[in-house]
């Protein structure tokens, strides 16, 4: 005899499948037309060639793969070494009251809608010093990547078995030492895992590029210098009235979401171990 | 020793730069927009024309498109996420289930801009030519009131942000259902209740802080979003009540006119919006934190 537990059972069931398959369907769409048209957008220029002028075919993204590397470089340099002496500070002070402040503070940093990091650079360093530049750029990524990373490490640092801990303060290392030495040594798996989450978040960024590193066609290593970035030149491209742009910016669609993926394979295989 | 106290001086010295910084922050956001502030005080928040041609701003139409696009976004992705969360969870079996999660997070990955693209030249073309006139039956509602042309809508704009934040909302809910002690699950079978009943009266309840707190970030993440929204909703500063018609949101205006904005006024009212933008996402985070401890 099937009761109407049973019947209400076999609807969550239903419920639960269908919610599955309907997300794993539009996910799926995305990604297979992302693969499929920007496969064909790729060949060797595609990557080792300069913009041509508007309206001309041809030509690759050669700027933005560049200005990625070099704003991802730039920011990660700047957020790393902060995020781990906030979170040595955070692991370490036994001033709770400042703790608490700056928790307080890394949450509202790190819920900061990416937009409005962009307009902060802008006031502060657009504006009155270097106009637009890849170094403006990095510093709006980093404002966006460094909360994560306080969180990330702190956890990080706070698992370390106290154990490994008394062991070295028993041997008479010094208490600094054992800080650098034993204990992120022992969490840096997964602070390494931390800073692949962060930069897998930033390598993605269009919003806060817009007013900051703003864009260039042609290649550029100056850091004082506008920069193009691969999501700037997707966003640029996918609203140009060219058709090879529209291609193109698929192509660099394609290629974002692979170094997705690795960055994230990374991670989880760091994590894991 | 006095190695000692130098590290420490340096990680003190790089913390309060930290809080300083997040001061500056607040404190550039509210200077900047002084201008607008004094210009019109409240009366910019419920003003409903925005014309920088004629110097005219008022914020209502942003405010109004943001919360509409990220309230009814999440009031789509809530209970697909939380379905999605217990299929993984409850359903399947568990070695699939770590894998189809790894799959779902790293598509959560996916950069809004990417998502915008697909937006483009997929989603917008199909809210034209395929939802609005399978939704023209319910014309009389004026949610549903047909309106567009282009396709280019805020119901484009919604689906974009559901797409984005319900991969989300699953995968932090079937982490928290994942930690729910077997031991009370087991008690509840061993009474004989059925699944539909252990879910609803222990797993669910059990897990209410996380879902709480998952369903305020993802709230977050969609107001705050700004490529994806950009793209697809036709940044028009309108307040229309059908879904079909084009809007803007806070996050959009500033894309589209930091860059190229020249009056003073008209900066400033931007900078205003930001700030705007700043406080919700603040509040949020506040509201998550008091639910949480009061419970």
């Amino acid at each position: 005899m099937v009761s109407t537990k049973d019947i209400k059972d076999s609807l969550l069931n239903i419920f639960a499948t269908l919610s599955f398959t309907v997300v794993m369907i539009t996910l799926l769409l995305i990604v297979g037309t992302t693969i499929i048209r920007g496969i064909k957008a790729i060949n060797l220029d595609f990557f080792f060639a300069l913009p041509n002028p508007p309206g001309q075919p041809g030509g690759g993204i050669l700027n933005a793969i560049v200005g990625s590397l070099i704003l991802v470089v730039i920011s990660m340099s700047i957020s790393i070494p902060v995020a781990l002496a906030v979170a040595i500070y955070l692991y370490r002070s036994r001033n709770m009251g400042l703790k608490e402040l700056i928790r307080v503070a890394n949450g509202a940093l790190g819920g900061t809608p990416s937009i409005v990091a962009g307009v902060f650079v802008y006031l502060m360093v657009v504006v009155p010093i270097t106009g637009f530049s890849a170094l403006a750029g990095a510093l709006a990524l980093s404002f966006l990547a460094t909360p994560a990373m306080v969180s990330i490490f702190e956890e990080a640092l706070k698992l370390v078995p106290h154990e490994i801990l008394e062991a070295a303060v028993s041997l008479g290392v010094e208490d600094w030492k054992v800080l650098l030495f034993v204990i992120v040594r022992e969490a840096l798996p997964m602070i390494l895992s931390g800073i692949l989450i962060a930069l897998g978040r930033i390598i993605g960024e269009t919003a806060p590029l817009i007013f900051t590193a703003f864009g260039s066609p042609s290649l550029n290593l100056d850091p004082t210098q506008p920069t193009s970035a691969l999501p700037l030149l997707i966003y640029n491209y996918a609203m140009s009235p060219w058709k090879d742009w529209q291609e193109k910016a698929w192509g660099a669609a394609f290629v974002l979401t692979i170094l997705e993926l690795l960055i994230y394979l990374l991670s989880r295989r760091i994590s894991k171990r | 020793m006095r190695s000692k106290k130098i590290f420490d001086i340096i990680t003190l010295f790089f913390s309060l730069s930290y809080l300083a910084i997040f001061l500056l922050f607040l404190f550039e956001l509210a200077i900047n927009s002084q201008l607008t502030w004094k210009m019109y005080g409240f009366q910019f928040i419920i003003g409903t024309r925005w014309d920088p041609n004629k110097n005219i701003f008022g914020a209502l139409p942003f405010i109004y498109g943001t919360i509409v696009t990220s309230a009814l976004s999440l009031a789509l992705s809530f209970p697909i996420g939380i379905g999605t969360a217990i299929f993984l969870s409850e359903v399947i079996d568990q070695r699939i289930s770590e894998l189809l999660t790894e799959v779902i997070e790293l598509i959560a990955g996916i950069p809004s801009v990417v998502i915008g693209l697909w937006g483009i030249f997929y989603l917008v073309p199909f809210v034209k030519n395929f939802l609005e006139p399978m939704l023209s039956c319910l014309s009389f509602i004026p949610l549903f009131s047909s309106q567009g042309v282009s396709g280019l809508s805020v119901m484009s704009a919604i689906l974009v942000l559901s797409f984005m934040i319900t991969p989300f909302i699953a995968v932090t809910t079937k982490s928290a259902l994942d930690s729910v002690p077997e031991d009370l699950k087991e008690a509840m079978y061993s009474l004989g209740a059925h699944k539909y009943e252990v879910i609803t009266y222990v797993s669910l309840p059990y897990i209410k802080k996380a879902i709480v707190s998952g369903t305020m970030l993802a709230f977050g993440r969609a107001f705050g979003e700004t490529m994806a929204v950009t793209m697809v909703i036709g940044n028009m500063p309108t307040i229309a009540l059908s879904l079909f018609s084009p809007g803007y949101t806070i996050p959009a205006v500033i894309a589209n006119e930091l860059t190229e904005a020249i009056a003073q006024l008209h900066i400033s009212s931007l900078i205003f919006l930001a700030l705007i933008l700043e406080i919700m996402s603040i509040t949020t985070i506040f509201v998550e934190r008091l639910i949480i401890r009061k419970w």
